[in-house]
């Protein structure tokens, strides 16, 4: 398989990094070796297997609807310069 | 002196605690100066807790215990080794901390790793972290990623145990290379709560300890069922008997003097003990593993962008603009190549062929297993495939040579089965170990046979 600098650059775009032209040029060399070594995965049959998004079976846990203890509204903020009344500031979305 | 006796001394009132850990810290701070393995050294904590426990009672009742820098401690700082996470000090406990002071025991420091457990060495250390070094050649490397845990455990000189976290070998990996026993239990088996992720579905924290009795009792302080935790089990193993137990042949393709010891060894044990062939795990377990990982890994990052915690900057431009200049400064290189891949594994056109099918190759990865533990209650391998390399050795090699190193430690991992490490003997003067899994719960019986290694020697 071979990766395209176009696609690496719209990747790394969603993945809200900018590159710099040396990353770039390195991790296109770089990726390109893991991904073709990483294609052999498709030579498996894997007709009618089914996925295993856990390694052991594991069913859905609700807890009690009971209130517990929480952070507390100044310690869940106690990591930020950004907040505001009593709230996370955020950058501009639209 | 193992922990269940240090406990004892300290209780009997023949030795005093707060001086007992006050030497601990004077001592955990010149093992940093040399080996560079701990983020952070909790002296005034640590002193502190000595103080109020009194004469309360616990397993672990005044035991110096480490954290892997990726488990939540209050008020001490939490990166998971990446400058992204520069003073973030969490306002919570995990849960397995929490029942570390459940049972008197008192965190002394924050052991380093590789930038959010991504490596196999503890050299992808993020921008302004250091790499520690091997306790018994400062040329090499501890492994990883739990390579401060495994290098500080092993450097000691008092009673201690730590926390490690594995996703695909960072428990066994490390302590392998610097001599000391991992146990990296079932997946679900510990509370993951408080753990800052890489990949749900993989991640399991267990113990590193100087001997078998005490990775055994610190896992059993951490276990059990934790409501916080989604994924947490409720089941617990039974005790079965080990008749016969296999040694996977593809794992003996390691170098000569690794091959001979852990024969050697297995001859010594004087059990039964046949040769088992993996051939679909060895195949394919390297792109299945790392494919899931960086996956899960890509989309657990997302959360890393300069709010709420972690790195932050005047707030500029749009989200785009200010989440986009915050990953780039702050992310390490090998975090930025984990993202890009994982990221695109799940893209549309590419999910098919990669995520997915990983996730079913996972299935007969599984299924390979638990069809050599129909018939044998253990399977042994060597942990690592080599000794512990020095670190220009590492600087040589290409991304995807350093992940085809965990072509040993990622099967366990991937079907979430228990595994242990214990020192076999040495190879050059290095520290070799000899590793056993079994089948899901039955942690049982890779203890026992850790111990049986132990008493050969």
């Amino acid at each position: 398989m071979q990766l395209d600098k176009e696609t690496l650059k719209r990747v790394a775009s969603i993945s809200r990094l900018n590159l710099t032209k040396e990353e770039e040029d390195g991790f296109l060399k770089e990726l390109r070796e893991i991904l073709n070594a990483f294609s052999e995965i498709s030579k498996l049959e894997t007709t009618n297997v089914d996925l295993s998004v856990q390694p052991l079976p594991i069913s859905n846990i609700f807890r009690d609807d009971i209130v517990g203890k929480s952070l507390t509204q100044t310690e869940a903020l106690s990591n930020t310069i950004h907040k505001k009344d009593g709230y996370f500031k955020a950058p501009r979305v639209i | 002196m193992k922990i269940k006796d240090q406990v004892q001394l300290i209780q009997s009132g023949k030795l005093s605690l707060k001086e007992f850990i006050k030497e601990v810290l004077k001592e955990s701070s010149k093992i940093n100066s040399e080996l560079r393995c701990l983020n952070y050294l909790a002296n005034d904590e640590a002193i502190e807790r000595a103080e109020i426990l009194g004469k309360k009672k616990g397993k672990l009742f005044g035991i110096p215990i480490t954290v892997k820098d990726d488990i939540c401690v209050k008020g001490m700082e939490t990166t998971s080794g990446s400058t992204i996470l520069r003073g973030y000090k969490p306002p919570f406990n995990a849960t397995c901390v929490e029942r570390i002071f459940n049972e008197g025991g008192i965190i002394i420091g924050k052991t380093c790793q590789d930038e959010f457990g991504f490596g196999s060495f503890n050299t992808n250390t993020s921008l302004d972290f250091e790499r520690p070094l091997n306790p018994f050649d400062n040329e090499r490397v501890t492994g990883g990623s739990s390579g401060g845990a495994a290098a500080f455990v092993s450097k000691a000189k008092f009673s201690t145990a730590a926390l490690a976290e594995s996703t695909g070998g960072s428990i066994v990996n490390p302590a392998s290379f610097c001599g000391v026993v991992g146990l990296c239990p079932t997946y679900g088996l510990v509370s993951r709560y408080g753990l800052l992720d890489y990949a749900n579905s993989l991640d399991k924290i267990g113990t590193i300890a100087k001997n078998v009795d005490d990775a055994e009792l610190l896992l059993n302080v951490i276990k059990g069922f934790d409501p916080l935790d989604s994924t947490s089990i409720r089941k617990e193993g039974k005790n079965i008997k080990i008749k016969e137990i296999a040694i996977q042949k593809e794992a003996l393709n390691v170098d000569k003097e690794i091959k001979d010891l852990i024969l050697e060894t297995l001859k010594k044990l004087k059990i039964k003990h046949k040769e088992v062939s993996l051939p679909l795990t060895t195949k394919y377990v390297i792109p299945t593993y790392y494919l899931i990982a960086m996956s899960e890994a890509s989309t657990n990052l997302a959360k890393y962008s300069g709010m709420r915690y972690g790195k932050e900057e005047d707030i500029k431009g749009d989200f785009n603009e200010y989440f986009s200049k915050i990953r780039s400064t702050y992310l390490g290189r090998e975090a930025k190549r984990r993202v890009i891949l994982g990221t695109f594994a799940r893209m549309a056109g590419y999910r098919d062929a990669f995520y997915i099918k990983a996730l079913k190759a996972r299935s007969l990865i599984i299924q390979e297993y638990k069809k050599v533990f129909k018939e044998y209650q253990v399977l042994v391998t060597p942990t690592m495939p080599l000794i512990a390399p020095k670190i220009k050795e590492i600087n040589k090699l290409t991304p995807l040579q350093n992940y085809m190193m965990d072509i040993l430690t990622v099967g366990p991992n991937l079907a979430g089965m228990p595994h242990l490490t214990v020192n076999a003997g040495f190879v050059s003067k290095m520290p070799t170990g000899i590793m056993f899994t079994s089948d899901h719960l039955q942690e049982n019986s890779v203890i026992e046979m850790g111990k049986k290694v132990e008493e050969l020697s």
